[in-house]
């Protein structure tokens, strides 16, 4: 083989290679965004049809939530100002919530924050926790006024 | 952790687009590794583009069945770098007149098609996070199973393979595995322990002495892997899994310093202690000793290798048409090398990028899983290669101290092979996990119903 078919065919090797790495970083340009709101393209309108949740989501009129009160149980009417932290009621000494109560487990439920809400997920207890009269599963936003139920304690946020 | 709103588009077609302009690559490489050998004879190069078409088919047909909505780029990337690899060797193989392709050849056939059966077995991730504490028997098994007498074989000064029959294993290989998804499943268990415990010095919250247990198993683990098996590579492989696997969980810098003091501990004590450690850090740091380089196991595979990358220059030799051969073990542990001098710095850094885009999609899976087992599986496991490719390419390019780890998916070696693609098949399953269209109100971190959650009548606690 003569030494230009052979030039030809290493630097055509070299951009076939290239080729591929662009393709694959065009193929994936719209994902490689990650911010506090990354999207992968916006859905199209079939998409929309198939997948009504995909819709832009109305902008939330709803205030941000500054504290946790307790309404009923033992520490009923203390309450917690909430900053952004993740919240563990209990009965173990370290929880940020230590309830004095036989109906909660050692580490019954935790409150955090996520995005502009905060979600309740129960920790594995005895006895569960409730959100309204619905029993937690996994992790479930938490409004503004709904009340959280630990053992004989019962929670509510307030804006 | 950002809300992502992924459009459920499979995209397999996509994916068949750039596996087809991947296998183009293969094949463009076997034909130049053929054209450029004496031989007219062309079976080769039918054999190795048509066992890898068809693999790669394979794959990409279980993923259109299982795993529809899986990341459409991980697999062209895979089988763009097993490709290449497969043709380096099968380059070196003509140039020295061994077989070690066919080897390889064989070993993707068995790592792609086991690859497909965990895919078809496990279809969801969140089965494994059950097998946590088997996860970590199983680790220690496959770590101990090379020191069994007349069982285990050492190559090289390592203790890491076992024989059976003709064949022979590296098990720890596949231990990378089973210890990501044990740090997985105990970390997603017990990371509110280890976070809200602990004192606070300045703005470090350390954690408690038990929290630490674990930490100091997986150290004692990896620096026994060193002392005992004389296998550098894993050894840092492990401790560095751990160190991430934490900090990803729990987000706490007060972890990565506390695990780099642990390395610098230990890395001091090995350099100064061990005649094996001891001679890697001279040749890395003496490598151009006239000494050194004459020695036995001293410097003259890196600096043949870096002589070789020189030659390759910008545009590289082309395939089949330099040298590398003449660097000991050119197809395993150097192949970057040979790489290096045929494809030039350019063909080399399109390599790293095709590594680093498999990486960035690895934990791209992570950061779209919803629920934190798979999120923890994934990270570690990109995090896995990632380790892989920073400690052989830096020990290559004589960045950090050569310590024999396999490059993944390039490198001859069917263990390291067989679990980098089973390592893919997990990868796959997690981003499919986390493309898939939500059915329910599931939220961000929903994690399979915690047992005793759903007993329906209160108890009392004692």
């Amino acid at each position: 083989m003569n030494d230009l078919v052979l030039n030809l065919f290493r630097l055509g090797f070299l951009v076939l290679i290239w080729l591929l790495v662009l393709s694959i970083v065009g193929a994936m340009r719209r994902d490689l965004v990650i911010g506090t709101r990354a999207r992968t393209g916006a859905p199209s309108a079939r998409a929309l049809k198939k997948n009504p949740e995909l819709a832009e989501p109305e902008i939330s009129t709803r205030k941000a939530v500054h504290t946790l009160q307790i309404v009923e149980g033992p520490l009923a009417g203390r309450s917690i100002p909430l900053q952004g932290q993740p919240i563990l009621f209990g009965r173990a000494q370290d929880a940020t919530v230590v309830l004095e109560d036989d109906y909660a487990s050692g580490r019954h439920a935790r409150l955090f924050p996520q995005g502009s809400r905060w979600f309740i997920e129960d920790l594995g207890s005895t006895n569960g926790t409730f959100v309204g009269d619905s029993q937690l599963t996994r992790a479930q936003p938490v409004e503004p006024g709904q009340r959280i139920r630990i053992g004989k304690t019962v929670l509510e946020l307030k804006a | 952790m950002s809300e992502l709103h992924t459009a459920p588009v499979p995209r397999r077609n996509l994916e068949l687009v750039l596996l087809l302009l991947a296998l183009s690559v293969g094949a463009a490489a076997f034909f130049l590794v053929g054209s450029s050998s004496d031989s007219d004879d062309t079976k080769d190069f039918f054999v190795q583009t048509g066992v890898l078409a068809g693999l790669a088919l394979l794959l990409h047909i279980m993923l259109r069945i299982f795993a529809k909505y899986a990341d459409p780029v991980i697999l062209p990337i895979t089988v763009a770098l097993n490709a290449l690899g497969l043709a380096m060797i099968h380059r070196i193989d003509l140039a020295k007149t061994t077989s070690q392709s066919m080897r390889q050849l064989l070993w993707t056939a068995i790592a792609v098609i086991i690859a497909a059966i965990v895919l078809w077995a496990i279809r969801d991730h969140r089965v494994l996070r059950r097998f946590t504490y088997i996860a970590l028997l199983a680790s220690i098994i496959l770590l101990l199973l090379p020191m069994i007498p007349g069982f285990g074989v050492t190559i090289n000064g390592a203790r890491i393979w076992v024989r059976l029959g003709a064949f022979s294993m590296q098990p720890g290989e596949l231990a990378k595995i089973t210890l990501s998804i044990f740090f997985a499943g105990y970390l997603s268990s017990n990371r509110d322990l280890i976070l809200m415990a602990g004192r606070k010095i300045g703005p470090l919250q350390l954690p408690r002495r038990r929290d630490m247990a674990p930490m100091v198993v997986a150290w004692i683990l990896s620096i026994g892997v060193l002392v005992v098996q004389r296998d550098l590579g894993s050894s840092i492989l492990f401790f560095g899994l751990f160190i991430v696997m934490i900090y990803v969980a729990t987000a706490r810098i007060s972890w990565v310093l506390i695990g780099l003091l642990m390395v610098a501990a230990g890395g001091v004590f090995a350099a100064t202690t061990m005649s094996h450690v001891t001679r890697r850090v001279d040749v890395w740091l003496n490598a151009f000793d006239p000494e050194i380089y004459q020695a036995r196991g001293g410097s003259m595979q890196i600096v043949e290798g870096l002589f070789g990358m020189a030659d390759g220059g910008l545009f590289g030799t082309g395939l089949g048409e330099g040298s590398p051969y003449r660097v000991p073990l050119a197809n395993s542990d150097m192949i970057i090398a040979s790489f290096g001098e045929e494809l030039g710095l350019i063909g080399l850094t399109a390599i790293i990028l095709l590594y680093m885009l498999l990486i960035s999609r690895g934990l791209r899976a992570a950061l779209g899983s919803r629920d934190t087992f798979g999120k923890l599986l994934a990270a570690g496991l990109s995090f896995t290669l990632g380790l892989q490719c920073i400690v052989i390419i830096g020990g290559v390019t004589r960045l950090i101290p050569l310590t024999g780890l396999a490059t993944p998916f390039m490198a001859a070696g069917g263990s390291s092979l067989l679990a980098n693609w089973i390592i893919i098949s997990l990868l796959l399953m997690i981003s499919h996990n986390s493309r898939r269209p939500m059915t329910g109100g599931v939220g961000p971190t929903d994690e399979i119903a915690t047992p005793g959650a759903t007993t329906p009548k209160a108890v009392k606690n004692v």
